[in-house]
C-alpha cells in the first residue's frame, strides 16, 4: 500500500468544493483490513463550533452511512438535496480474480504469473482509490454546503473521537429504513399523479425522471465497456508472456502495450464511469427532493380538505386551519429552498461533465501519443534487424 | 453354472453380431454420426433440400466443366463418381441400394435415417473454386523470384455445382531461367478440392523423401454447406474471405519452395485452364477413411519404433520442435481469446454510443447536450475502429499461426518419416543377418540349389540395405536443408507479419488521437 499512501499525498484536493477555507476536510489515509476500510477524516477548521482547530478521526464506510440517514431523516432539510451515500466499497472483483489467478497458476510462466498478479494489485489500488475518492467528496459536499455544514450531527462525526458504534443504526432502525424504501416507491407513483401548479417544478419533474433512467442505462453501458476493455489488455498479458518463452524481438513491446491498454481501461474507468455513476445517485438525490415536496403538497392538499370538512361540520376548526397553514408554511419552504437547490445542482452537474470529458478526451489522447511512439520504435527495432 | 452358462451364450450371440460388424462400417457410422450432429446446429429443412436438389439435379460433373447442373437426376454417375467399394463391403448393416434413398426423401427432414450416402454425395461436386493470380517477378541473375499469387474472390457458377477461384499468375520478365512457366501473365479457375489434390498429389511424392509439403486449408463442411446454400450472411462471408486468404497464403508457400516449384503437378495447376477431377480428397470418401486408418497406425508405430539417434542435431531439433509447437499452440489460443474480446469491445463501445446519444437528447443544457452528442459519434467511430483492429488481429496474426502449428505438424511428420526410413533400412539389414545365419547352415547340407537360392537372396537383400542406407542419408540431409530453409522462412514470415501487425496498431491508435482531438473542443466549449 505504499503506492496508496503515496497518491494520497500527492493528490490534488478537488478545488470546487473544498475552497472554503473556515471548514477544509480530506482523507489523508485509508487502511483496508480484510473487508473493512478505515478512512482517517482529517478536519482543519476556523470556526468556532469546533473544539480544536485540526484534528483527525478514524471512520468507517457504515459511519458514513449514518451520517447520510441521519441527514435525510431530518425535517428541516426536507427542502435540501441531500448528497448521496458513498457506495460500499467492492473488492469483490479483483477478490475474485486474484483467487482465480491463484488456482490457474500452475498453467502459467513464472513471469506471466507475475505479471497478472501485477495487473491486479493496480486493479485492487484502482478501486481502493475510487472508494476513498467517493467518500471524501461526501463530505466535501456537505462541508461546501450553508446550511448541512452546520448540522449537529455532521459536527460529530468530524469530532468525536471515540467509535460512532452507539449511535448507528440497530436492527430495528434498519427494519425501519427498510419500510422506508418501500414507501419511496409509492412515492413514486405520488410525483407522477399529483398535478403541478409550477412550471417549473413540472419541468424539472419531467427532466429528471427521464434523465435518470438514460444516465442509468449509459452508466451500465460505460462499465461493460471500461470491462472488454480490460479483457483485452489482459489478453495481450498472456500474448506477451507466450512471445517471451518464444524470444521474439517483438515480446517486450507487448509488455508495455498491455501495461498500457490496461491504464487506459482504468483512467476511462475512473473518468467516465465514476461521473455516470456519480451523477445517476444524485440526480436520484434530487429526485428524493421532488418526492418530499410532492408529499409536502399532497399532504397541505389533505389539510385543505380536512378544513373544508371541520368547517362543514364546524367541529376542530381552528386545529385544522392551524394544521392547513402548517401544511401550506412547509409546502413553500419546500418549494423555495428546492428551487434553489435545483438550480445549483444543474450548474454543478454541467461543470462537473466539463471537466470530467475534458480530462477524459485528454487522457485519451495522451495514452494514444504514448501508444504510438511505443509501436513505432518496436517497428523501427525490427526493420532494422 | 448354469445359468451363467446360458448368459454366456447370449453374450456370445451378441458379440457375434458386433465382430460382424467390421471395421470400416463401425468408422463409417462414427463418421455420419459426427457429421450429423454438425449438421443439426444447422437448420435441417436446408438441408433436406440439399439431398433433394442434389438427388434430382445432381451436379457431380468433371471439375472443368461448370455448367451441368440442370441435366437430369444421374444417380448412376453419383456413385459411379466416388469409389465407394469400401462402404460396398461395409453395407452389411447399412444398406446403399434405392429403397434407403428413397425412404429417405419420403420421410421428410430427418437426418436422423440418413444412411452413410449422402453426406458424402452432398460434398461430392460441391466445392468452392478460387480465382488464384500469380505474378511472378524475377530478381536479376538468379534462382531467387518473387512469386505474387492474388487469390480473387470466388464466383459461383451455378447452383450447387459450386464456386470457382480464378487464378492469375504473371510473370513479367520474359526469356528467364524461369521458363518453367509458359506465359507471362494467366489466369485460371481452381476448385477448393483441386487444391487439396494438388497438396495430396505434393505429400505423397515428397514427404516421405523429407521435403517439407505446406499443408492445404483445411475444410470445413458447416461453412461450405452454408455458402453452397447461399446464405448470405455474415459469417459465410467471412468464412469466404478467410479461405480465399488462405489458400493463398498455401499457394505463396508452394511456390516458395524451390524443389516443390519445378513439380509437374505444381505446373500444371497453375497454368493448365482443365484439371482432372481430384476424387480422392471427400472428407468421407474411401480415400478419406484410408488416409485417416493410416493416420491412427502410423502413431501406433510411432510409439514402438525406437530409433538410436545416432546424429544429436536431429534429436535437438525435434525437442525444439516439440517445444515450439506447443508455444505457437499457446499462443494461437491467446490471440484468437484477443480477437473475440476485441469484437467484444466494439459491441459494447456501439451499444455506450447509443446510449450516450440519448442521454445528450434528454440534457436539457444546451452545450452540454451538444458535447454529449459529439461524444456518442466519436464513440460509434472508435467502435468501428475496434472492429477493423479485430479483423487485423485475426487476419494477420491469427491466422499466421494456425499456418505455423499446421506446418510444424508437417515438419513433425518429416521427421516421422525419416524415422520409418531408418526402421526399413534396420529391418531389411536384420533381414539379411538372418539369411546369412541360414546360408552357413545350409552350407552343411548337401543342397546346392537351395544354397544358390540362398545366395541369390543375399545379394538381392544386400541391395536393399545398401538402398537403405542411402535412402536414410538421403532423407537426412535433405531434412536438414529444409529445415534450415524453414526456419529461415518462419523468422522472416513472422517478422514481416508482425510489422504488417504492429503498423496496423499505430493505424489505430493515430485515429483515436485524431478522433479525441475533434472531441476536445466541444467538451471545451460547455459553459
Amino acid at each position: 500500500y505504499r503506492n496508496l499512501t503515496h497518491w494520497l499525498k500527492t493528490r490534488s484536493v478537488s478545488v470546487d468544493l473544498n475552497n472554503d477555507a473556515s471548514l477544509l476536510i480530506d482523507i489523508p489515509d485509508a487502511l483496508c483490513e480484510r473487508d473493512k476500510v478505515k478512512f482517517t477524516v482529517h478536519t482543519k477548521t476556523t470556526l468556532s463550533a469546533f473544539q480544536k482547530p485540526e484534528f483527525s478521526v478514524p471512520r468507517q464506510h457504515e459511519d458514513f452511512i449514518w451520517l447520510h440517514d441521519t441527514l435525510v431523516e431530518t425535517e428541516d432539510y426536507a427542502g435540501l438535496i441531500i448528497p448521496p451515500a458513498p457506495p460500499k466499497p467492492d473488492f469483490e472483483s479483483p477478490r475474485e480474480k486474484m483467487h482465480k489467478l491463484g488456482e490457474g497458476e500452475a498453467t502459467m510462466t513464472k513471469e506471466e504469473y507475475n505479471k497478472m498478479k501485477q495487473e491486479l494489485e493496480a486493479e485492487y489500488l484502482a478501486v481502493f482509490k475510487k472508494t476513498v475518492q467517493v467518500h471524501e467528496i461526501f463530505l466535501q459536499r456537505l462541508s461546501s454546503h450553508a446550511i448541512l455544514s452546520k448540522d449537529r450531527n455532521f459536527q460529530i462525526f468530524l469530532e468525536y473521537d471515540q467509535d460512532l458504534s452507539v449511535r448507528r443504526k440497530n436492527a430495528k432502525e434498519m427494519f425501519g429504513g427498510f419500510f422506508k424504501n418501500m414507501v419511496k416507491t409509492a412515492d413514486e407513483v405520488i410525483i407522477s399523479g399529483i398535478k403541478e401548479v409550477d412550471d417549473f417544478f413540472e419541468q424539472e419533474k419531467t427532466f429528471l425522471l427521464d434523465y435518470y433512467s438514460k444516465i442509468k442505462d449509459s452508466t451500465a453501458k460505460a462499465e461493460k465497456m471500461t470491462r472488454s476493455h480490460k479483457n483485452v489488455a489482459d489478453d495481450y498479458i498472456h500474448i506477451s508472456a507466450t512471445l517471451n518463452t518464444l524470444s521474439a524481438d517483438d515480446s517486450t513491446f507487448y509488455l508495455r502495450l498491455y501495461k498500457v491498454e490496461g491504464r487506459v481501461a482504468s483512467d476511462q474507468e475512473l473518468k467516465l464511469t465514476e461521473l455516470l455513476r456519480y451523477y445517476m445517485r444524485d440526480i436520484q438525490a434530487a429526485k428524493d427532493l421532488l418526492y418530499r415536496r410532492a408529499r409536502a403538497l399532497a399532504d397541505y392538499e389533505h389539510s385543505n380538505k380536512a378544513l373544508d370538512k371541520a368547517r362543514l361540520k364546524s367541529k376542530d376548526v381552528p386545529q385544522a386551519e392551524e394544521h392547513q397553514q402548517q401544511c401550506l408554511q412547509k409546502f413553500d419552504k419546500l418549494s423555495e429552498s428546492g428551487k434553489r437547490e435545483l438550480t445549483s445542482f444543474k450548474g454543478r452537474r454541467v461543470v462537473a461533465f466539463r471537466k470530467n470529458l475534458i480530462e477524459m478526451a485528454e487522457l485519451e489522447i495522451k495514452h494514444a501519443k504514448n501508444n504510438v511512439t511505443l509501436l513505432q520504435g518496436c517497428i523501427d527495432l525490427l526493420k532494422s534487424n | 453354472m448354469q445359468s451363467l452358462q446360458k448368459s454366456g451364450d447370449y453374450k456370445g450371440c451378441s458379440t457375434g453380431v458386433l465382430l460382424k460388424l467390421n471395421w470400416y462400417s463401425l468408422v463409417a457410422y462414427l463418421t455420419t454420426v459426427s457429421i450429423i450432429f454438425e449438421q443439426y446446429l444447422w437448420d435441417g429443412v436446408e438441408l433436406f433440400y440439399i439431398f433433394y436438389r442434389h438427388f434430382y439435379r445432381p451436379a457431380s460433373l468433371p471439375a472443368e466443366d461448370v455448367s451441368t447442373n440442370s441435366n437430369g437426376p444421374k444417380q448412376d454417375s453419383l456413385f459411379d463418381d466416388d469409389p465407394e467399394d469400401l462402404f460396398a463391403e461395409a453395407t452389411e448393416e447399412v444398406s446403399l441400394d434405392s429403397p434407403e434413398r428413397d425412404v429417405l426423401l419420403s420421410d421428410g427432414p430427418s437426418p436422423a435415417i440418413t444412411p452413410i450416402t449422402p453426406p458424402t454425395s452432398v460434398i461430392t461436386p460441391q466445392s468452392l473454386t478460387v480465382p488464384v493470380s500469380l505474378q511472378i517477378e524475377e530478381e536479376e541473375g538468379g534462382d531467387s523470384f518473387d512469386i505474387h499469387i492474388a487469390v480473387s474472390d470466388p464466383e459461383k457458377v451455378g447452383e450447387f455445382s459450386g464456386t470457382f477461384w480464378h487464378l492469375r499468375d504473371k510473370q513479367d520478365s520474359s526469356g528467364t531461367s524461369l521458363s518453367v512457366f509458359k506465359q507471362g501473365e494467366f489466369s485460371v479457375k481452381r476448385r477448393f478440392s483441386d487444391f487439396l489434390g494438388l497438396h495430396s498429389k505434393l505429400a505423397s511424392k515428397y514427404l516421405h523423401v523429407g521435403y517439407i509439403v505446406p499443408p492445404a486449408p483445411e475444410k470445413s463442411i458447416v461453412g461450405m454447406t452454408k455458402v453452397k446454400v447461399g446464405k448470405e450472411d455474415q459469417s459465410s462471408n467471412e468464412f469466404v474471405e478467410k479461405r480465399r486468404s488462405a489458400l493463398e497464403r498455401y499457394l505463396m508457400r508452394t511456390v516458395k519452395h524451390p524443389v516443390l516449384l519445378k513439380d509437374p503437378d505444381v505446373l500444371q495447376f497453375l497454368e493448365s485452364s482443365e484439371l482432372p477431377r481430384a476424387v480422392s480428397t471427400q472428407a468421407l470418401s474411401s480415400a478419406g477413411l484410408l488416409r485417416m486408418v493410416n493416420k491412427a497406425a502410423d502413431a501406433v508405430n510411432k510409439m514402438t519404433i525406437k530409433m538410436n539417434e545416432s546424429d544429436a542435431w536431429f534429436e535437438e531439433k525435434q525437442q525444439q520442435f516439440e517445444n515450439l509447437d506447443i508455444q505457437l499452440r499457446k499462443l494461437h489460443a491467446s490471440v484468437e481469446s484477443l480477437v473475440c474480446h476485441r469484437k467484444e469491445l466494439s459491441v459494447n463501445t456501439a451499444l455506450f454510443a447509443k446510449s450516450a446519444a440519448m442521454l445528450g437528447n434528454s440534457e436539457d443544457h444546451t452545450a452540454l447536450s451538444r458535447a454529449l452528442s459529439q461524444l456518442a459519434e466519436v464513440e460509434e467511430k472508435i467502435d468501428q475502429l475496434h472492429q477493423d483492429q479485430a479483423n487485423a488481429d485475426f487476419y494477420l496474426f491469427s491466422e499466421l499461426l494456425g499456418d505455423y502449428v499446421r506446418l510444424i505438424t508437417a515438419v513433425k511428420g518429416v521427421f516421422d518419416h525419416r524415422m520409418k526410413t531408418w526402421q526399413k533400412w534396420q529391418d531389411s539389414q536384420m533381414l539379411l543377418q538372418k539369411k546369412r545365419e541360414a546360408e552357413a547352415k545350409l552350407q552343411f547340407t548337401n543342397k546346392p540349389d537351395k544354397l544358390q537360392q540362398a545366395k541369390d537372396e543375399i545379394k538381392e537383400l544386400e541391395g536393399k540395405v545398401q538402398q537403405g542406407e542411402r535412402d536414410f542419408e538421403q532423407i537426412s540431409k535433405t531434412i536438414r536443408k529444409e529445415v534450415s530453409r524453414f526456419e529461415k522462412e518462419r523468422v522472416k514470415d513472422f517478422k514481416s507479419v508482425i510489422i504488417k501487425y504492429l503498423e496496423s496498431l499505430v493505424q489505430t491508435q493515430q485515429q483515436l488521437i485524431k478522433y479525441w482531438e475533434a472531441f476536445l473542443p466541444e467538451a471545451k466549449a460547455i459553459s
